[in-house]
């Protein structure tokens, strides 16, 4: 059961890297609303500042968004999906490897590099370490609603545009805890322990619930 | 009458034969609701007569919670005893829902303005209808995009099985979020805070939007079952010719 689930997370893994796969684009997208958001909005500094933490959520949130029908509509077209579905592991492990694979090359990498960018929105020092510590733990539920987004929507037609009305619903509270849990939002910092606790909380039921439907709804495409 | 039901004939015998008592049902109470509620029951002593659509929000607004509960019990008794008309009511009551909150959501905006002074407000609650808009939309999107019906009942499934078990952390974040609107009045610890002279109005209407979707819904699953049935007469047709 390990192997054949560290064998799909390290193949995922390395064709996001070497397939001149969504790395890029999702880093791309990231740059984009970051550097475009401060010359839309005007150049104020305190603005920007009180802004900083939620703007670097909605560029996390899109760009995982935008990288998420990568998760399965190649290997179902080429059929390497039904493979896996008749191999050893359950498709329930081969979804959850997916989504693994998908947050080790999207949402991680954008949640360690948000900071960084972070600058540029004149982004306050003393709010790093918790801004980091809410992106990478909610980024993980990201990546695991947008598989389940992808399974849902694989091999339909107009599955770009359904795959963010259903999941934009389930990114609300996502987004909600983990910038509070950055900023502690308008209760003041006091408040942003139990975010962040109430965030690891929604992110441990996606990592139950995202495979499971996931898998679900690839059974049904493939019948 | 759980497995009676299972039987596509038998339910269309039997929806035609309550249609009729269900609609007299409805016409008589929600006309009384409305009725108490436009004429009768006295304008409010802060809002004057703003207050009064509160007798088409309040009703909206818990069917349109309603029906998304129905929808995913519906497909979990799918799921579990393959029931044949299951995912047809669900599939046949999501735009009902759907219209319901989009009426609750109007309604809302056209009281927000004089009370709050604002159309809209990113407030907890109607944040969380909103969402149970987008919910529903993405719900009736599914059948839309999958051609297929079998393979598109469970898929919707699955989406408003997930988008169920959603709602209540939704509800609960933008709580945490922010809150404007005044919690329910209804329910809650020690009766209902609404004077009688206006919760008895409100009550009727509750009683008679209910009935008006039991209406809708069983007419749109009566018109499922038939296109269902056409379907399958177009396919032995095609199977026969080739």
């Amino acid at each position: 059961m390990l192997s054949p689930f560290l064998s799909v997370i390290g193949r995922d893994v390395k064709l996001a890297f070497r397939a001149g796969g969504g790395i890029g684009t999702a880093f791309g997208f990231f740059l984009t609303v970051v550097v475009l958001l401060p010359i839309g909005i005007g150049p104020d500094q305190a603005l920007l500042q009180r802004i900083a933490p939620g703007a670097l959520w909605i560029a996390l949130l899109m760009s995982v968004l935008l990288s998420a029908d990568r998760i399965y509509t190649a290997d179902y077209e080429d059929g390497s999906l039904e493979v896996m579905a008749i191999g050893p592991a359950p498709l329930e492990v081969v979804a959850l490897a997916k989504a693994l694979a998908h947050w080790l090359t999207a949402g991680l990498p954008l949640a360690i590099a948000a900071p960084l960018l972070g600058f540029l929105l004149n982004l306050r020092a003393d709010l790093v370490p918790g801004l980091l510590l809410s992106m990478i733990t909610g980024s993980l539920a990201l990546s695991m609603l947008a598989a389940l987004g992808a399974a849902v929507t694989v091999g339909l037609r107009k599955g770009g545009l359904l795959i963010s009305l259903l999941i934009l619903p389930l990114y609300i509270p996502l987004m909600i805890f983990g910038v509070t849990a950055s900023t502690g939002g308008q209760a003041g910092p006091d408040i942003s322990t139990s975010s962040y606790l109430i965030l690891a909380a929604v992110v441990l039921l996606s990592v139950v619930v995202s495979p499971v439907a996931s898998a679900a709804a690839l059974r049904a495409h493939m019948r | 009458m759980f497995n009676y039901l299972a039987n596509p004939t038998r339910f269309l015998r039997l929806q035609k034969a309550v249609q009729p008592w269900l609609i007299a049902a409805t016409v008589l109470v929600l006309g009384y609701g409305l009725y108490l509620g436009l004429f009768v029951a006295p304008p409010d002593y802060q809002q004057g007569e703003t207050v009064r659509i509160m007798f088409i929000h309040v009703p909206a607004s818990i069917l349109a919670m309603g029906i998304y509960v129905f929808m995913a019990i519906a497909h979990a008794v799918g799921f579990i005893f393959r029931h044949p008309l299951a995912d047809a009511a669900a599939k046949a009551a999501a735009p009902v829902g759907a219209v319901f909150t989009f009426i609750s959501l109007a309604t809302g905006s056209l009281w927000g303005k004089p009370m709050w002074g604002t159309w809209w407000v990113w407030d907890a609650r109607l944040t969380s209808m909103f969402v149970l808009f987008l919910l529903y939309l993405g719900y009736i999107a599914v059948w839309q995009a999958v051609e297929e019906p079998h393979r598109a009942s469970r898929i919707a499934g699955i989406v408003a099985l997930v988008g169920v078990i959603n709602v209540p952390i939704i509800k609960f974040s933008v709580e945490w979020w922010n809150t404007l609107h005044q919690p329910s009045s209804l329910l809650r610890k020690g009766g209902p805070a609404i004077d009688p002279t206006i919760l008895t109005p409100l009550l009727w209407c509750i009683a008679g939007f209910a009935l008006l979707a039991a209406v809708l819904v069983l007419h749109a699953l009566r018109a499922e079952v038939l296109a269902r049935r056409v379907r399958q007469m177009e396919l032995a047709q095609v199977g026969r010719a080739g």
